[in-house]
């Protein structure tokens, strides 16, 4: 039973890191007033371009570059359209979407001839696991021995990163200057613009922040999860980072918990199948799958707290003319 | 820089056709990406979509789809909310229509099944955009987000209903029994044979679509909800105060949406398919969402809006064949740059055109 449970949560760690990624990255462009139903693709671009250039380069630390890259770019497209021309953000993010779902396979066809896929990635192409010292010398230790060298032991490297870039995250929005006027502007952005600081520059930058981890979460999929692309292999998780970020009410400890909640149902929904409960039965894994955005639309409801998005979300900053 | 400066034909006219060519024009750009000849993916995309009768038919079938969603985000457009849900609406309305057509298919002719399917395929798509509405108008939970959610929802509860409900039994695929005569709506290939159709599956829905672009268009402008529909969008606060019942407003345009989304599913399903499978909208109600913003959510511009989609869609089919290099991703890379020129970055040509038309006295007068 024990192990069970450790093996059951060491795949909510894997499972949920690439949701943390993205929702922090929509964490940063939400909290900024930009509202980014666009996740998904930006997760979509990077995912492909990391698993193009691992591929090509054999080098995985390329790829992850490469994937913040596209990411950063379907960013700054999202950023042009809803900053620059004050477009409606929910289409720009419409928009990316379909950009990155159309682009990604027509790409992999012409380049790869694979339907779409890269080819599996050579060795270096990859990340791969974190051997912590002496996980194996104490792995016969109960208890202590399976959380160290099963839980924490034995995970690439992005997944380390994601779960420091929670504490991180809090620093730079709660403590650093930068956080507090990211704050500021999502949440009235005339004051901010009255105290002589740029709105416009301010929102670029989350939305460039936010791409840079949407690149990390894109990369996680293909060069350190997964070993290549595969058409569509967000299949909807970045829809899912959103729901985390609702429902960790646009905080970022809180976005660890949401993540590792709903990461956690997933790898439960799995390991559940056939399994018969005491009174309500077998619980069919869509249930599981379901399950993240029934919770979020309650929370959203109000049923449980209530989640107050920034005020300036969603609306496009107009400075006055005369 | 709203509109109204600008004569209609320029708001109407001009202005979507500049966002479409650009989007056509990064469209082409792309086709010289993969290295093949722009132009001539053009004339395979008009010649497979237009060039001849069952291709047309192809077309028409696949606009009947972007008829219907395109409605339904129009009609919420009008109210000044954003229905995203059009995708789980319709397959919920493929519920619908399933429920009414495996009830009666068996016992009376297709025109006694069809005011059936169409009521349950518009009562469930209303459905599943009540609870949305609901919480927006009473809880203040945005549309959007909550419409995401619920196409999650509508799909891991359409598989469970599928795989444990609806499925016939001993069968492997996930899908319910194929509809008898009774369940299955004539094809107008054998309406009217002599228009050649051929194989197209464009059926008597396309009617009904339009049919349907003229109830929205009297409901939309010739009545008084539609009025106050309108009125809400254009500024709640206002229309709060003449009287109008923001939660009354937003339910009732949100069901009505909802069951036009809905309604996609009679072409899909009782239509086209003649049973309810996974997965059968695959996009449509996204598309919708193109449609309604080129059409500037006017049934007119719609249709017309549909038919351009539709032309994508089965002369992409045709591209994917006769330039295997060009797979079908092309249309959704297309509708992506739709989307973001005539939706996203609709105010990007805007001022520039303002310049154009304004004529410099009454910009001088302005200026002074």
């Amino acid at each position: 039973m024990f192990e069970l449970i450790i093996l059951t949560f060491d795949s909510t760690l894997r499972v949920s890191t690439p949701l943390l990624l993205a929702c922090l990255a929509g964490l940063y462009s939400e909290r900024s007033g930009i509202v980014d139903i666009g996740l998904e693709g930006k997760m979509l671009g990077a995912a492909f371009g990391a698993g193009a250039v691992a591929y090509l380069t054999a080098n995985a630390w390329l790829g992850l570059l490469a994937g913040i890259a596209v990411s950063v770019a379907l960013g700054l497209l999202h950023g042009f359209a809803s900053i620059s021309n004050r477009g409606n953000q929910i289409v720009s993010g419409v928009a990316i979407n379909f950009l990155a779902a159309g682009l990604t396979a027509l790409l992999g066809q012409t380049w790869f001839r694979q339907g779409g896929r890269t080819p599996s990635l050579p060795d270096g192409g990859r990340f791969r696991e974190i051997v912590w010292p002496f996980a194996e010398e104490i792995r016969g230790v109960p208890v202590i021995g399976p959380i160290y060298s099963e839980l924490l032991s034995g995970h690439n490297i992005l997944v380390y990163a994601a779960f420091l870039a929670v504490p991180l995250t809090w620093w730079v929005l709660f403590r650093s200057r930068f956080g507090l006027r990211l704050r500021a502007v999502g949440e009235n952005p005339a004051a901010v613009d009255t105290a002589g600081i740029s709105v416009t520059w301010l929102r670029y930058r989350a939305v460039i922040a936010c791409g840079i981890l949407c690149g990390f979460a894109g990369s996680y999929l293909s060069v350190a999860a997964g070993s290549g692309f595969g058409v569509n292999m967000t299949a909807g998780q970045g829809f899912m980072a959103l729901a985390a970020l609702i429902f960790a009410k646009w905080k970022p400890v809180n976005a660890m918990f949401a993540c590792l909640l709903f990461g956690f149902l997933d790898a439960a929904g799995t390991r559940m199948q056939g399994v018969e409960f005491p009174v309500i039965g077998e619980l069919p894994l869509q249930v599981f799958q379901a399950l993240p955005y029934v919770l979020t639309v309650i929370l959203l409801a109000g049923f449980i707290g209530k989640a107050i998005p920034p005020k300036a979300a969603g609306i496009p900053y107009l400075k006055e003319r005369s | 820089m709203s509109a109204g400066q600008l004569p209609r034909w320029v708001d109407y006219g001009l202005i979507p056709f500049l966002n479409l060519a650009a989007a056509f024009l990064v469209s082409g750009l792309v086709v010289i990406l993969i290295g093949e000849n722009p132009l001539k993916a053009v004339q395979v995309l008009l010649w497979g979509s237009m060039g001849y009768a069952e291709g047309i038919g192809f077309t028409l079938f696949y606009a009947t789809n972007f008829i219907f969603t395109g409605l339904a985000v129009a009609v919420a457009f009008h109210a000044g909310l954003f229905n995203i849900g059009g995708e789980g609406q319709a397959y919920l309305g493929g519920l619908g229509v399933a429920i009414a057509c495996l009830a009666l298919d068996q016992y009376v002719p297709w025109y006694v099944t069809l005011p059936f399917a169409i009521i349950c395929s518009a009562a469930t798509g209303a459905a599943w955009a009540f609870i949305p509405a609901w919480l927006q108008a009473k809880r203040g939970s945005h549309v959007v987000i909550t419409t995401i959610m619920f196409n999650y929802i509508s799909y891991s509860l359409m598989v469970y209903l599928l795989v444990n409900v609806l499925k016939e039994k001993g069968s492997m695929q996930t899908e319910t029994r194929t509809f008898e005569e009774g369940g299955r709506l004539p094809m107008l290939n054998d309406l009217f044979p002599s228009l050649g159709f051929g194989y197209s599956p464009v059926n008597l829905s396309l009617f009904i679509a339009l049919a349907a672009c003229v109830l929205v268009w009297l409901l939309v402008f010739r009545t008084r909800l539609g009025f106050e529909i309108r009125s809400f969008g254009a500024n709640a606060t206002a229309a709060v105060y003449a009287g109008i019942s923001p939660v009354r407003t937003i339910i009732i345009t949100m069901l009505i949406s909802g069951g036009l989304a809905g309604m996609m599913a009679i072409n899909e399903i009782m239509g086209s398919q003649h049973r309810l499978l996974v997965d059968f909208v695959t996009g449509y109600g996204f598309v919708g969402i193109a449609v309604a913003l080129m059409g500037r959510a006017h049934p007119v511009g719609i249709v017309l809006a549909a038919i351009l989609f539709g032309m994508l869609y089965q002369g992409g089919a045709e591209l994917s064949f006769e330039m295997p290099n060009i797979t079908r991703d092309m249309i959704i890379v297309i509708q992506g740059l739709v989307i973001l020129f005539a939706g996203a970055l609709e105010h990007m040509f805007r001022p520039t055109i303002v310049r154009i038309f304004t004529p410099s006295r009454a910009l001088a007068a302005k200026e002074a």
